[in-house]
């Protein structure tokens, strides 16, 4: 797949007080696909979303939107993308249906009030169409900044730490919305602090740490290179010490010698040393398990390993 | 240019004016109406006539402008300045529209209140003095260019605010004050000779003439002075708001 619908090329941003919250950011999103944008906090994530959707002016650099310049055609580049900031703005004072509405229209798009209603329904705020935003809950009001993002028909839809403060049920919900875009085409870049949101929703990961993209992986081949695996065996009889033919660093007894526990990760099982090797050194030594269970790190440690690893 | 984003801004605004009618529109009328029992009756009654027009009269369109600089500048800042406080304002950077669609909505709504509130106090004041308006075209087009000036200036001070108080700064220690003392209530010609020179100085005594001039064909300072001073302020203001979007000035980071 090389559909770039985002190309964003030597891009800096340097804030007046001296701040540099993006060095030489070059990143680029399919069309199409959920592409995460993890990091600490500071790391430059907002920045980096506030830049493509023209909210920070740039030090340095080029962002391409579905081929428009971000600066020179604005117009272009920003009637494709919708945003959902991070922050719960809204005016207070308005209903639902009118902020929705008026999102519509500040985008250049003709009144569809059908296409309002569908957007109100996709994101259960249809009974609540004529309430002050005041009135809702954060969740709810969520929701509705998701509500005017997806107001004008944006293929591009930027989430901002879209489930913080969110309820699970709730954030489940908007977990089944994002989906539902992507099916119909709309390319989303969400920023998250649930490594789990990344995980479950994401085709690809990026991760960014003191505004420098770190890494862009395909979600399944970053957790399949560099996630660690440990398999725990529960041994028969407690050994004191390892033979001589399992002394690797890989291994370890633990539990006063009743497991013994192989970590390894991908690059192991493709040289062949995987688990197949061990079960036949196991065998040849006589050892015998009664049972095994074995454990992938998940996203969040592969996360915390790369960030801390470049700190 | 896409009318769309404008009517948004525009409608949005104006749906904010019908929400707090009673502040918006019923507050200054109250106030104006006030003015004219005490000014125009009470002590009216006790002055002469100024070159001709009885001092009711003659201040009608002192306190129209007075009202139209205060309420026009008030309702821009307060345009601009709520979406930057409350965080709205992402929405307005991020849409596809150019930096004059942005301020025709907002000013066009801020001075469209300004006129309608101008209009409405200029008939309450025919429920108090007669009046007569000699010249109605230039009367139309000082109270349009003076609501437009003024919501324009409205608009910078609400993007330079950076709180409630900032908001409220210029109208009451600048536009109030500069208002007072430009001939609202009063000829510069009743001043001594040294403040009449002083008042020259303050814009305001030319906006106040040139619109009284259009009610009763009198005026403190010649008629192209005026149509300068406020050609002069509107030029100024836009040069400035064009100077805050190009460099995204409190806007843009």
């Amino acid at each position: 797949m090389n559909d770039p619908i985002i190309s964003i090329t030597g891009l800096n941003k340097t804030y007046q007080g001296g701040f540099q919250a993006l060095t030489h950011v070059d990143l680029t999103i399919q069309r199409g696909e959920i592409f995460a944008l993890l990091g600490p906090n500071g790391a430059g994530k907002t920045t980096l979303i506030s830049v493509v959707c023209g909210l920070v002016n740039p030090t340095q650099g080029q962002v391409l939107i579905d081929g428009f310049d971000s600066v020179r055609d604005y117009r272009q580049a920003r009637e494709r993308i919708g945003l959902v900031p991070q922050e719960l703005t809204n005016e207070a004072f308005e209903t639902v249906w009118n902020t929705v509405s008026f999102s519509r229209g500040l985008f250049g798009k003709a009144p569809n009030p059908a296409h309002i209603e569908k957007v109100l329904k996709s994101l259960t705020l249809w009974d609540k169409r004529h309430n002050r935003l005041m009135t809702l809950s954060g969740g709810m009001k969520r929701r509705v900044l998701i509500a005017k993002a997806l107001s004008h028909e944006p293929r591009i839809l930027f989430l901002d730490e879209p489930t913080a403060g969110v309820d699970v049920e709730l954030r489940r919900d908007m977990w089944e919305v994002v989906r539902g875009l992507r099916e119909s085409g709309v390319t989303i870049i969400l920023t998250t602090h649930y490594i789990e949101e990344a995980e479950e929703m994401a085709d690809r990961i990026g991760v960014i740490n003191r505004g420098e993209i770190v890494l862009v992986e395909e979600k399944a081949a970053l957790m399949q290179k560099l996630g660690s695996k440990q398999l725990t065996l529960q041994l028969q009889s407690p050994l004191t010490q390892l033979p001589n033919a399992l002394q690797h660093e890989a291994l370890s007894l633990t539990a006063n010698g009743h497991e013994l526990v192989y970590t390894y990760d991908g690059r192991q099982e493709e040289e062949g040393h995987g688990i197949p090797a061990l079960l036949a050194t196991l065998e040849r030594e006589g050892i015998t398990f009664k049972d095994l269970h074995t454990r992938q790190s998940s996203l969040e440690d592969i996360f915390v390993d790369l960030v801390k690893e470049r700190a | 240019m896409n009318l769309y984003p404008v009517r948004a801004i525009y409608m949005a605004e104006m749906a904010r004016t019908r929400r707090t009618m009673l502040q918006s529109i019923v507050s200054p009328v109250i106030s104006t109406s006030l003015y004219f029992v005490v000014f125009g009756a009470a002590i009216g009654s006790r002055i002469s006539e100024i070159g001709g027009v009885s001092y009711g009269a003659f201040i009608v369109p002192g306190l129209i402008m007075l009202m139209l600089l205060t309420q026009s500048v008030s309702n821009a800042s307060f345009g601009i300045f709520f979406p930057k406080f409350s965080g709205s304002i992402y929405e307005i950077l991020s849409a596809p529209i150019s930096y004059l669609e942005v301020v025709i909505g907002y000013v066009g709504a801020a001075a469209s209140k300004s006129i309608l509130l101008g209009l409405i106090i200029l008939a309450t004041s025919s429920f108090f003095v007669p009046l007569e308006i000699a010249h109605p075209f230039w009367m139309l087009t000082f109270l349009v260019l003076t609501a437009v000036t003024f919501s324009l200036l409205g608009f910078i001070i609400g993007i330079w605010a950076d709180g409630f108080d900032k908001l409220q700064l210029v109208p009451l220690l600048v536009i109030t004050p500069l208002t007072f003392l430009g001939g609202s209530f009063y000829s510069i010609d009743m001043l001594p000779p040294f403040w009449q020179n002083v008042t020259l100085a303050n814009p305001v005594v030319y906006l106040v003439s040139g619109f009284r001039w259009s009610f009763y064909g009198i005026s403190d300072v010649s008629i192209v002075a005026s149509v300068a001073m406020i050609s002069l302020f509107l030029v100024a203001s836009l040069v400035t708001i064009a100077w805050i979007f190009r460099t995204g000035y409190r806007l843009k980071p």
